[in-house]
């Protein structure tokens, strides 16, 4: 009788073990492949801002399909040429990457995913295939959305009886899931509606910036859900002293995404560089935005590629731009300034890092007239600013101050409260 | 049947007294100041088959086509005045033609008629997609591939409009701008800076001189054309 008592527990405790062991390689897997889907979602964002720095948004002129092609079996000779290089290689990218966030979002939803999987699954394959029967100008459309379902609902039919993951992560992988769906649509509709007309404003230029911007909040979802699978999350909060940089994280955080916005609103507008000069504007701290004075300016500027005229609005953007750029830096500095907890300290000092490198390539662009290769160093540099500033508040928002007077026996009131509560 | 005759016969003797009467608008343009210099095409030159097709310095930017006595090339003058509307001839005049070589829209500025077929060649060994972007109302944006060696593209644009760009999205760098005039009554500048508007029948009109840079609004002078002809020269200014 003991020894069936024995060789049970036994059993249960080698079982425990294989489990913990399994579940702790399974969240370390899961961990390195959220990340990589975070860097090919970085690389996205570089080779997006290679393509509006080059200013070959439209080298392919259709979409879903390339020049009539299936998007993968478009002829290397034609991927090679020119700007549709820079174009197709971000609709490949792309699709790898909605790939990937696919598998993820299976991942982390767990086997309660497959279900929902194969439902979103079956209704694009459904939709493609009634999308061909409406002709043969819906047909590049319809085998995407297809081919789309397809893949959807293959990995919703992968059969791992793998657990969620903990937590909201289920509900981020599915976040993620419908906001790369999204992006990939905004990309094809930023092409295919590029000359439409909204409120005078032109539709490719207006999807476009929101094509970049919402990339840039997707990088960060996946950053955040790579940074939540990671060991470091599955560990109990650690209590920090103060709480004080908190309000500022947020700020600088918003800031940075504040100049994502007008840097791809400038971006998007592809008229070169609205000021040629820098520290100065037009030679003086503040430039001249008179309709004389910007009509000066186009007759002077010599454009290689961005060919658009420069307007007094793109000149008061340059300058929103930069002057933003100088308050982000104070603000940064105060992160530092006022994080008391070590660890946040130097994440602090690694964003500021981030954002004096940011403005030094800002500066760069201006003075290599834009060259496309510093430009979209810029864009990835900004990119990963928003990254670290956004993780930043999520390790502070997920902390909680540690109580500065000790109790009886050295236990901290709010440890004496847990204690209780328990 | 008689009368169709006797109206074609009417007709055809109101034009020959037109063209009796009219004359020849002939002018120059210089430029005044000095231009900002022209900038090397670097993405051409960096360009894998592009940069193949200019074995030479890079090629630069031709905004000011200027001579050595400050003429300048590459002026549209216009001849202006309300008898000239919509008198556009374009649907029966010789095609204009615009050409793709060594990866440059050659020429880079073109004025055509309204109506008027604008024929686009592609003599590079590369594929181009041309792109119309248009501003007038009326005028459609068009993009359409154009493969190495493929057949001409034809474009044709019903309204008015002042310097409607053409691009090629695949190389960036590639411009032409395309002025479009609801009648016969236009030149480009040579690189002499010497234009020549024939047949324009007499009265008074103003003649505007439109450049890309230095003259973007346009330089507006009076005309009076007699059966001499009349002689107008302009001054574009870089301040």
């Amino acid at each position: 009788m003991q020894k069936a008592a024995a060789a049970q527990a036994a059993a249960a405790f080698f079982f425990a073990r294989t489990m913990t062991v399994s579940t702790t390689r399974q969240q370390a897997w899961l961990h390195r492949f959220a990340l990589l889907t975070a860097l090919g979602t970085l690389g996205l964002v570089g080779l997006g801002g290679l393509v509006t720095s080059h200013g070959v948004g439209m080298a392919v002129p259709d979409w879903p399909t390339s020049y009539g092609y299936n998007m993968f079996a478009l002829p290397v000779s034609l991927w090679l040429t020119g700007g549709i290089f820079h174009e197709h290689t971000h609709r490949l990218w792309a699709s790898l990457v909605g790939i990937l966030v696919v598998v993820l979002t299976r991942w982390l939803g767990g086997k309660k995913a497959q279900l929902p999987l194969l439902v979103i699954g079956l209704v694009e394959i459904l939709a493609g295939i009634g999308l061909l029967r409406l002709g043969a100008d819906w047909k590049g459309a319809g085998h995407f959305l297809a081919g789309i379902g397809g893949v959807v609902c293959l990995v919703g039919m992968v059969w791992l009886r793998n657990a969620a993951a903990p937590g909201r992560l289920p509900t981020l992988g599915w976040i993620a899931f419908g906001l790369v769906q999204l992006q990939g649509l905004l990309g094809g509709l930023r092409v295919v509606l590029d000359a439409g007309d909204l409120a005078g404003i032109r539709l490719g230029t207006l999807l476009g910036i929101f094509h970049g911007c919402l990339g840039q909040l997707f990088l960060a979802l996946v950053a955040v859900i790579a940074f939540m699978t990671g060991r470091w999350w599955s560990q109990p909060p650690e209590r920090i002293t103060s709480l004080q940089a908190r309000p500022w994280f947020v700020t600088a955080t918003v800031l940075v995404f504040v100049q994502l916005l007008i840097g791809a609103t400038m971006r998007h507008q592809h008229a070169g560089l609205s000021i040629p000069d820098f520290p100065l504007a037009y030679g003086a701290l503040w430039p001249d935005m008179s309709a004389t004075a910007v009509a000066e300016y186009n007759l002077k500027r010599i454009e290689v590629t961005a060919a658009n005229p420069i307007t007094g609005f793109q000149i008061g953007l340059q300058m929103t731009h930069r002057l933003l750029a100088l308050l982000l830096l104070a603000t940064v500095a105060l992160c530092v300034g006022m994080s008391r907890d070590r660890g946040l300290r130097r994440l602090a000092k690694f964003w500021l890092g981030l954002i004096l490198v940011q403005a030094a390539l800002g500066a760069w662009t201006i003075w290599s007239n834009k060259a496309a290769d510093v430009a979209t160093a810029h864009v990835v540099v900004g990119a990963l600013s928003f990254v670290t500033g956004v993780l930043g508040c999520l390790i502070y928002f997920r902390r909680r101050v540690r109580d500065e007077a000790p109790g009886p026996a050295g236990k901290s009131t709010s440890d004496l409260t847990r204690s209780v509560a328990a | 049947m008689k009368l169709n005759r006797t109206l074609a016969a009417v007709g055809s003797l109101a034009i020959a007294l037109q063209m009796a009467t009219a004359g020849n608008i002939t002018g120059k343009v210089t430029l005044s100041g000095t231009p900002p210099p022209e900038k090397d095409i670097t993405p051409l030159k960096d360009d894998a088959q592009c940069g193949k097709l200019h074995p030479g310095p890079v090629p630069k930017t031709q905004f000011f086509v200027v001579g050595p006595n400050h003429e300048l090339a590459d002026v549209v003058v216009v001849l202006q005045g309300d008898s000239l509307k919509g008198k556009s001839t374009g649907a029966t005049a010789a095609p204009a033609e615009l050409d793709q070589i060594g990866c440059i829209y050659t020429p880079q500025i073109l004025a055509v008629q309204t109506g008027q077929k604008i024929h686009v060649k592609n003599s590079d060994p590369v594929m181009h997609n041309v792109h119309t972007t248009p501003t007038a109302p009326g005028n459609k944006e068009e993009n359409r591939a154009q493969l190495a060696g493929g057949p001409d593209l034809t474009f044709v644009i019903p309204q008015p409009e002042d310097f409607l760009r053409f691009k090629c999205d695949v190389h960036p760098w590639m411009f032409a701008w395309v002025t479009v005039v609801d009648h016969p009554y236009f030149a480009v500048t040579g690189k002499d800076g010497t234009f020549t508007i024939k047949d324009v029948p007499p009265g008074k009109y103003k003649l505007v001189a439109y450049h890309r840079k230095a003259a973007l609004k346009g330089i507006a002078k009076d005309v009076e054309v007699t059966a001499d002809g009349a002689k107008v020269d302009f001054v574009a200014e870089v301040k």
